[in-house]
């Protein structure tokens, strides 16, 4: 009985709040003499509380709730979720309240509208077409094609460096395990933003200017302006890329008929080197028989000016790229060199005995009994450094790398002012990234892992 | 039961704390700005990261320039004291979101007043405290001594988030030239970009190129090129809304320039209280209510010349005397062939 007085009392007060509020309408008080007007979303919220609390007395009351009891009852139960779910909800509506409030005091719609305006700024780089006519969202298109450049960019030397370093060391070779492991104490605990600058500041500075610079491989010239290399001009591309695609074809026949060869009769073909053979030769033949030919076009030194000089034609790499790439990818090959050598570590000595007593060579060892064990330890620590990486790129803003967060969440929202429409893509787009990058490595980790029958 | 019974006294107590905020209506406030810079006691100025001449912090932390005198003024007429200014360094692309989010009241920053910004962003620009076009810096070895000599593949070094890099593409644009934009988000990068051979010109601000010029590691290296391509004027902003706060800030960077017109300074401010021109004795305070309609007393005007002074003196201090740029060019009063013309405090 006493819980319906209640459980009555909460439902008068409710709607008493409910009704003063609207007939009052101040339900956004200045609580603080700030300049922001605060939303205050406790008031917009209590009737809500006051009803619902209201009702669980109401529902108690029928089971007859005493103190003796209380242990068991529902309220107990229910009212930790209750509070908790009431913190999120009043957190989101203090700040999506917040934000309206203040935006409409200022005077800033919210809208999605400018990306189809025309961006009218340039890029100094960019993988596809664009040109300052282009629109916002095409620009948008364009940084992020950069930053997935980099990103790739980043994960593959990241890979190749980190492996080696891994495996190096666990080397016997005294001189090399130890400089590999300088490499990682060094590069793992020096601050990334500060290995940015000093690969772009220092060392390439350090770089010839174009009319100085002595050629690279006879062809390609480093320089501070950037690196200058030959463009391949292509006659028939699309026969040479068909010939390449029919010597992988043929090469998965090749190794499925080796592996029924293996089983059924016990014999050994050295597949790597016939693929390797297929692989080159097929192409090569496009290019005496189909019509495919290749010219370089090869940068040429151009004056701009008494002293200033440029590369003209050819590729160029902007020195912006080169430094970011050099210093994400030697960042994190510490980590992922860390996550190999745990791996590797991380099997038992046995299985290498065991493997070698069957007879099998130091090289099948590693390559069928040991990585394919370490694999499964190595890819989801690596998974996350390349998150890590991916999310790291966007320190190229310090150095006019123009990717994602320099370009979009830089002058995009300079140009246009609309910053909570911008940075919340800007945010979604990096999820979308990180999360795609977490699925496919899931994905591979699903492969290899141990297949329960 | 007992306990029962308190927790729900308290949570009563409680609800009718709610409630006595609920009913709390609205103060009529005038200028929220203006309360809350009186009870904080300093106002919030947002700044450059470092350009001489217009607004540079030395070694001690002292800033100094003509943006700074902006918000100097303010502080002496609001507050009574030009020191009380708490400086708020800003890139370009944070500036109008520092404002617009309350972290500044006045934006003193170099910026461009554009018809974009003043309508699109919920900002107000307040006047103009310096004249200026985008101009080019190239080395002088390079032999340039004109923006028709740029050819295909020049590389230019700019920041990013400003007027500069679009008015930088329709010039090209315009002349035909390929080009390759490398732009830097703060200006200290750009500087050691260009300086360092990244860059053939670097494009900014003239009084901005003038100013940085004198940071590179060898100054006469380097020349400024005559063309002006664009139209920059640059002035205070403040957030839109507060009217009353426009209005002052408005007011002290127009008093300063009036001051430089009727020839009040620093040193005579207090003798022109006796002066026999009305205009003259309005500006210092002894005559007229002008300061009433901002809620603020009858010597603001005073205080902002004595303490900051006129726009000349603000001027010779800050550009004229470092070697910025000694010509004052269109900033000189409209009386002397300049363009400076403010409307009359009256």
């Amino acid at each position: 009985m006493k819980f319906r007085i209640l459980a009555y009392l909460f439902f008068f007060v409710g709607t008493a709040d409910l009704f003063i509020k609207i007939f009052y309408g101040n339900i956004f008080s200045d609580l603080t003499e700030d300049y922001y007007e605060i939303a205050n979303p406790i008031l917009v919220f209590t009737p809500v509380l006051f009803f619902s609390i209201g009702g669980i007395f109401l529902k108690e009351s029928k089971v007859s709730l005493t103190l003796e009891n209380f242990g068991t009852s529902r309220i107990k139960y229910y009212s930790p979720q209750f509070i908790c779910l009431s913190v999120v909800v009043l957190i989101f509506l203090f700040f999506t309240f917040n934000a309206q409030m203040n935006m409409e005091n200022r005077g800033i719609d919210f809208g999605f509208g400018f990306l189809t305006q025309e961006a009218s700024f340039d890029m100094q780089f960019s993988l596809m077409d664009y040109d300052g006519q282009d629109p916002y969202w095409w620009a948008y298109v364009v940084a992020l094609l950069n930053t997935l450049l980099v990103a790739v960019l980043g994960i593959i030397f990241c890979t190749i460096i980190g492996v080696i370093v891994g495996i190096a060391r666990l080397s016997p070779n005294f001189l090399i395990r130890n400089s590999a492991a300088w490499y990682v104490e060094f590069f793992r605990n020096i601050p990334l933003l500060l290995q940015i600058f000093f690969w772009y500041y220092a060392a390439l500075r350090a770089l010839p200017l174009p009319q100085d610079a002595s050629p690279l491989f006879g062809v390609t010239y480093l320089t501070i302006k950037g690196y200058y290399m030959p463009a391949f001009i292509w006659n028939n591309l699309n026969i040479f890329l068909y010939s390449i695609l029919a010597a992988i074809i043929s090469i998965i026949f090749i190794r499925y008929y080796a592996n029924k060869l293996r089983d059924n009769e016990g014999k050994q073909i050295p597949v790597f080197y016939i693929s390797l053979i297929i692989l080159f030769i097929l192409p090569a033949l496009t290019f005496l028989a189909g019509g495919v030919s290749l010219n370089f076009e090869i940068p040429v030194l151009k004056q701009l000016s008494a002293t200033s000089f440029i590369y003209d034609g050819g590729i160029a790499v902007p020195p912006e790229l080169i430094a970011l790439t050099l210093a994400l990818s030697l960042y994190t090959a510490t980590f992922v060199a860390e996550c190999v050598r745990a791996g590797i570590q991380g099997i038992s000595k046995g299985q290498k005995e065991a493997a070698a007593s069957l007879g099998l060579t130091p090289n099948q060892v590693l390559k069928l009994v040991i990585m394919p064990q370490a694999l499964r330890i190595i890819i989801p620590p690596t998974t996350n450094q390349y998150l890590n990486l991916t999310k790291n790129s966007s320190l190229a803003a310090a150095i006019a790398y123009p990717d994602l967060v320099l370009v979009f969440a830089g002058t995009a929202l300079m140009q246009t002012g609309r910053a909570i429409e911008i940075v919340s893509i800007t945010m979604l787009t990096y999820l979308s990234i990180s999360l795609a990058i977490a699925a496919l490595m899931n994905w591979y980790n699903k492969l290899i892992e141990i297949k329960e029958k | 039961m007992f306990k029962l019974i308190k927790q729900f006294t308290s949570f009563v107590a409680m609800v009718a704390v709610l409630f006595a905020f609920t009913t709390e209506t609205m103060a009529a406030k005038k200028s929220k700005t203006l309360k809350n810079t009186q009870k904080k006691g300093f106002v919030r100025c947002g700044v450059s990261q470092g350009l001489p001449g217009f607004s540079n912090a030395d070694a001690s932390g002292n800033w100094t320039g003509v943006d700074v005198d902006v918000c100097r003024a303010v502080a002496a007429a609001v507050l009574g004291d030009a020191n009380k200014v708490k400086f708020t360094p800003l890139s370009a692309k944070e500036r109008f979101t520092a404002l617009t989010s309350g972290e500044i009241d006045v934006l003193s920053r170099n910026t461009t007043w554009t018809l974009s910004r003043d309508a699109d962003i919920g900002l107000t620009f307040v006047g103009v405290n310096f004249y200026d076009g985008q101009g080019f810096m190239v080395r002088k070895s390079s032999g340039i001594t004109s923006t028709s000599q740029f050819k295909d593949g020049i590389s230019a070094c700019t920041n990013i988030g400003t007027t500069t890099e679009l008015n930088m593409r329709d010039f090209f644009n315009s002349k035909g030239i390929s080009y390759e934009p490398v732009a830097f988000e703060k200006a200290d990068e750009v500087v050691a970009a260009y300086d360092a051979g990244r860059c053939d010109t670097y494009t900014t601000d003239k009084s901005g190129l003038a100013a940085q010029r004198t940071k590179m590691s060898n100054p006469d290296e380097h020349i400024v090129l005559p063309e002006t391509i664009s139209k920059e004027p640059l002035g205070p902003v403040v957030r839109q809304g507060d009217s009353v706060w426009e209005d002052i800030v408005r007011w002290s960077l127009n008093t300063m320039i009036e001051a430089e017109e009727y020839g009040i300074t620093s040193a005579n401010a207090d003798s022109m209280k006796t002066s026999d021109n009305p205009a003259i004795k309005r500006l210092v305070g002894a005559e007229g209510e002008l300061g009433a309609a901002f809620g603020l007393d009858n010597e603001w005007s005073l205080r902002i010349i004595k303490q900051v002074g006129n726009y000349g003196e603000s001027y010779k201090r800050n550009i004229a005397d470092p070697g910025i740029l000694p010509d004052r060019g269109p900033n000189e009063l409209w009386t002397k062939g300049g363009i400076l013309y403010v409307p009359p405090a009256r």
